[in-house]
């Protein structure tokens, strides 16, 4: 049977076992008669010309682990940007892990969707925003079918959320392969702060595929700093749905570190419905061996007075492929804006590759937008200049892809994530050059 | 201590430097001086191992060892500097980081554990002093948005930091004005010494003015030509190349 096949059976026994008032199991019909009708994307649509799904979705997956596996603190304790001083959602095999978190509800919520899903209190909230920002494509849909549990973070007007948030989803390995589709619903109220670090990991080389999907609200005034660490095994694959509607003088930044893996599909929304908003769309892409990563980025611009700033690093080794497709809209009534797009990206190898495809729908008539896209190798002087002071070839390109990402690293707010990242680029390339930026 | 023997030298079939001989001892200044396009900056790109030029003929020996095979981190290690025409803007990475890198790359290379922080720091300070360059200056960008000035400047810090065997300062004096001048003229000077030789490729006699050659050489189409001692920059500077080239007609 194939995954597809596999998954709408699958869900009719899952259907069994839900409420039939929730509101939300109407949602889930929708979504899997969305999934059914127009399965799995292929290359014969645009969007996923250069990506194919081919070589993940071959595998016999587990859809419903049983998830009652622990993991010691000690084992994954590095894959946790901070030891205390920050609130944790922790998801092992897809499940809630009470041990490895730390929620809260004083003056915020950081806890489950299963419970906002099912307690009566946050009926309001889930009415009000729950699969509305998600886009309706088939993979989208297929996630709301399934989507039991993740992150649900609520944040109230004028609350400056003094801790980072982080959320994890580990992968154990107890299944041979295995596929799990986290749900996360975020909400940052009026003139709120908030910074979320989300990270998918696996902790065995056991296949894993992972289809999540992220809402996110930001509501007036609000300011969300979020940043996606893809660094996972070599047979782990994400497809990462995230849509961030934004209301007016909102400012939300996304920065994603695509660094490992095997497949990483990247779609980033971001929808502008009011003036002055800001939005910024950053990553670093390292690969090495055959990983591929696709960043899907739309921006739409539905309001006048607003910004955008896409900048995308891309460094390619061995036979690794990068996707770069960037859309921008600006609606007809959205004056005044300026829009800028960035990708540049440096082939290490000859048999790398990256595609860019950049995409501009302009509708109004006063508008600053502007995109650029190289593609390119180290540069000889600046290597033959490094290497003029004693400075050996691997560490002057070392340094080189240090200089190369520093436009997307130098707005990383959190310095122990700018550390790391510097540390994983010098691994990447087994360098040991000794100091952060 | 440099040996250059009947050295052609070029990009893709074409010669640039089509015979070139120069020996230079400890304790030597040697300048090359010549017209535009003579093949001068090639010549301080292939002593400093520049692989975008290709060695067709002849030899480079740097202390009694063929050094033409070497890459040019194996020739900094062993001791041979170049202050760049222009150096090249390395965003994201600061000077005092670069030089930290380049200090204890060189130490690996000779099997030496990294400078102390505190030892690193001071000498920062002494050689920054030396070319009256200021804190803020050091915690900028590789040369990102720096001045002609700054950059030549800032090349000499690095040279006053590496404290090499052989400097090659190729048009250093360009882009800086009579006081940088002074001050970068000046810090060479200091770092002079009986053990170390430098060469100065320029246009002009002005430099030599401040650093005074012991030698001058001139480069017409890749090769020495004449060689003198410095009286012959300032006839250079007076009567210009042409007399040169009609002496080598006849």
């Amino acid at each position: 049977m194939n995954l597809k096949d596999k998954l709408v059976s699958s869900y009719l026994a899952f259907d069994d076992h839900l409420e039939d008032e929730s509101p939300i199991h109407e949602i889930r019909k929708k979504a899997i008669l969305i999934f059914e009708e127009k399965g799995f994307p292929t290359k014969r649509e645009e969007d996923w010309k250069y990506t194919s799904l081919k070589s993940i979705l071959n595998k016999d997956y587990c859809v419903f682990p049983k998830g009652n596996k622990e993991v010691k603190f000690k084992k994954v304790r590095n894959y946790f940007l901070y030891d205390i001083d920050s609130y944790k959602l922790v998801f092992i095999d897809g499940v809630y892990s009470s041990f490895l978190s730390e929620t809260t509800h004083e003056g915020l919520d950081v806890c489950l969707l299963s419970s906002a899903l099912s307690k009566s209190k946050y009926k309001a909230v889930i009415e009000n925003y729950y699969n509305k920002a998600a886009s309706k494509n088939s993979i989208s849909a297929l996630n709301t079918a399934f989507a039991r549990e993740g992150a649900y973070i609520n944040i109230p007007k004028n609350k400056e959320v003094e801790k980072p948030i982080e959320i994890i989803n580990f992968s154990t390995g107890n299944e041979s392969a295995l596929m799990i589709q986290p749900r996360n619903l975020i909400v940052i109220g009026e003139n709120a702060h908030a910074q979320i670090i989300e990270r998918h990991q696996s902790l065995t080389t056991n296949s894993v595929f992972t289809n999540s999907v992220t809402e996110v609200f930001a509501e007036k005034r609000a300011y969300l700093d979020y940043y996606k660490i893809q660094n996972d095994k070599e047979n782990a694959s994400l497809i990462d749905n995230t849509t961030i509607h934004q209301e007016q003088d909102s400012i939300c930044k996304v920065h994603s570190f695509s660094l490992g893996g095997k497949l990483t599909r990247n779609n980033l929304n971001f929808i502008q419905n009011g003036e002055h908003c800001e939005s910024t769309l950053k990553g670093i892409t390292i690969l090495k061996d055959k990983q591929h990563v696709d960043h899907n980025t739309l921006v739409k611009h539905n309001a006048p007075n607003c910004e955008s700033h896409q900048d995308y690093k891309g460094l390619y080794a061995d036979s690794s492929t990068g996707v770069f497709n960037g859309k921008v809209i600006v609606e007809k009534q959205a004056q005044k804006i300026n829009a800028f797009q960035q990708n540049n990206n440096i082939l290490i190898d000859d048999n790398a590759t990256v595609n860019a495809k950049p995409q501009l729908e302009i509708f109004a008539d006063d508008v600053k937008c502007s995109h650029g896209c190289t593609i390119g190798q180290f540069d000889k002087d600046a290597l033959f200049y490094l290497r003029s002071r004693g400075i050996g070839l691997k560490e002057a390109q070392a340094l080189l892809m240090y200089a190369f990402a520093n436009t997307v690293l130098e707005s990383v707010k959190i310095p122990e994530l700018k550390r790391r990242v510097n540390k994983l680029i010098a691994n990447k390339i087994g360098v040991n050059i000794g100091f952060d930026i | 201590m440099l040996q250059i023997n009947e050295l052609h030298a070029g990009v893709e079939n074409k010669d640039i430097l089509k015979g070139v001989n120069l020996n230079i001892n400890p304790g030597e200044v040697h300048a090359i001086m010549g017209p535009n396009g003579s093949g001068k900056s090639t010549l301080s790109s292939v002593i400093a191992g520049n692989e975008n030029f290709e060695v067709t003929k002849g030899s480079i020996k740097f202390l009694d060892e063929n050094i033409s095979e070497l890459g040019p981190e194996e020739r900094a290690h062993r001791g041979i500097f170049l202050s760049f025409q222009y150096p090249v803007e390395i965003p994201g990475v600061s000077v005092t980081n670069f030089i930290k890198t380049a200090i204890n790359e060189n130490r690996k290379a000779q099997e030496l554990e990294d400078m102390p922080a505190s030892e690193m720091l001071k000498l920062i300070k002494s050689k920054a002093d030396l070319l009256e360059i200021d804190r803020k200056f050091l915690s900028r960008s590789l040369n990102e948005g720096f001045s002609g000035g700054e950059k030549k400047r800032n090349e000499i810090f690095q040279m006053a930091m590496l404290d090499p065997k052989l400097a090659i300062l190729d048009e250093t004096d360009s882009g800086l004005d009579i006081d940088a001048l002074k001050i970068v003229a000046n810090g060479v000077n200091k770092l002079k010494n009986k053990d170390n030789a430098i060469i100065i490729i320029t246009h002009y006699q002005r430099l030599l003015d401040h650093i005074v050659p012991d030698f001058v050489h001139v480069l017409i189409d890749g090769k020495i030509v004449k060689s003198g001692t410095k009286e012959l920059a300032y006839e250079l500077e007076a009567k210009g190349y042409d007399w040169i080239k009609e002496e080598l007609v006849i």
